[in-house]
């Protein structure tokens, strides 16, 4: 295997670069700081944050689909523009972004292969000037629930033996760790894993410079740990960011068909109550 | 001196100019922190590391020293963690040349009154806490 499966989901930086007053194209900057995109961004590009554009302002969820039509109109973007997603710490919440644009049917969907570090790295330049586009019609379809697993789903994929994946940190999946420190709200009663669940954090899919691994090394990591193209897999984080990211390197740099992301994770199956869980090493 | 729920003078100055400002302008100010970060003085030694925290936390790094009976704070927080670096510079600037007294006088919910949950949510207030039960175990230790 030499090359990712669908190689046209990633740009390069020079890509970018080349195309940063291509009226087709729409850059989305998603970064687990939230005001890091207001110290300076790639020029042109627009802004989305996990907690407080993406998610539900009441319920536990994510935007509903008319509200996802509001933001893509308010960001200027139309049902066929190009959409790419950037971000800080190796893409990490641009990738959550990608997945919840695929969810509600966004057909052009790239994302900036090492991500906002590897641009600054690299001396592009930046902008902190505000800029706002035109508002669309949008019309978003689906929610394509393939991509999606819920608690119900999960109760079944463990009872049937079926694969999990646990992206979290080594500490986060023995239980040592009940949340992460400093974090109580991101807590759960319970610390572990879900029983039958591997440990590959997320983070082991990318290299130093924040790119992806090659098609062999990230084949290599997850079919070490049985996790193999012909299974139906689930991957789990603690609020499910971090497993979207390995969700986008099983589905689309592997080639993966059938691959969902809990994003109800740790934070909630360590919550639930009665859910079964598994502590220490693990499978 | 201090009663229970009081905090040093200008760190209760800093808390309510943002509990006066609206949503929008909270941020800038918090930004304005984060531009203005102060340079690790250069005769204190590489700082100890604050805990770890796994993952999605920034790397913060916090020294400190005593100077006429007053704690002053020295932070290391990346660039590109402007959000944490507001934190740790509204901090140094609000508690330095505070008595250790009045550092762990400080109620652990403090910075609620800014109102930055509403802008940013209460799950990115957790560097704020973080930094603020590591100043005050360090005024602890000044006191044993």
């Amino acid at each position: 295997m030499t090359a990712y499966a669908h190689p046209e989901v990633l740009v390069d930086t020079e890509w970018v670069a080349q195309h940063l007053n291509d009226p087709q194209v729409r850059l989305v900057e998603s970064d687990e700081d939230a005001l890091l995109y207001e110290t300076g961004h790639i020029p042109g590009a627009v802004k989305v944050d996990w907690f407080t554009t993406l998610q539900h302002p009441v319920r536990r969820d994510f935007l509903t689909k008319e509200e996802f039509e509001a933001l893509c109109s308010s960001l200027g973007i139309a049902n066929d523009t190009t959409v790419v997603f950037y971000g800080d710490k190796s893409n990490w919440f641009a990738v959550y972004a990608f997945w919840l644009f695929e969810y509600y049917g966004h057909q052009d969907r790239r994302v900036m292969n090492g991500g906002r570090a590897k641009w600054v790295s690299e001396g592009r330049m930046l902008t902190a000037t505000p800029l706002a586009y035109p508002p669309t019609t949008y019309h978003a379809t689906g929610p394509a629930k393939g991509i999606r697993a819920f608690r119900d789903d999960v109760m079944h994929h463990l009872e049937s033996r079926q694969p999990l994946v646990d992206v979290r940190s080594t500490k986060e999946y023995t239980g040592e760790l009940l949340h992460m420190p400093g974090y109580p709200q991101e807590g759960a009663q319970r610390g572990g894993h879900i029983p039958g669940a591997v440990s590959i954090p997320w983070s082991q899919a990318v290299q130093e410079d924040g790119t992806f691994k090659s098609p062999a090394a990230l084949r290599d990591l997850y079919q070490a740990h049985g996790i193999t193209p012909d299974k139906d897999t689930i991957a789990y984080c603690r609020i499910g960011e971090r497993s979207s990211h390995t969700w986008f390197v099983l589905k689309y740099l592997l080639g993966y068909p059938r691959v969902r992301n809990y994003d109800g994770s740790w934070t909630e199956w360590g919550n639930l109550v009665g859910a079964p869980i598994e502590k220490g090493e693990g499978a | 001196m201090t009663d229970s729920n009081s905090l040093p003078a200008r760190l209760e100055v800093i808390v309510s100019d943002f509990e006066v400002c609206e949503g929008r302008e909270k941020l800038e100010m918090l930004l304005d922190y984060a531009r203005n970060f102060p340079a690790f003085p250069t005769h204190l030694q590489r700082p100890d590391e604050m805990e770890e925290v796994p993952e999605c936390m920034t790397p913060v790094q916090m020294a400190a020293e005593v100077k006429n009976g007053g704690l002053y704070y020295y932070f290391v927080v990346p660039e590109e963690s402007p959000t944490v670096r507001g934190y740790a510079a509204l901090m140094m600037e609000g508690l330095n040349g505070s008595a250790p007294e009045q550092v762990l006088a400080i109620p652990a919910d403090f910075y609620l009154r800014m109102g930055l949950q509403h802008v940013l949510t209460a799950q990115r207030l957790n560097g704020m806490a973080a930094i603020l039960a590591h100043v005050k175990r360090r005024a602890a230790a000044e006191l044993k």
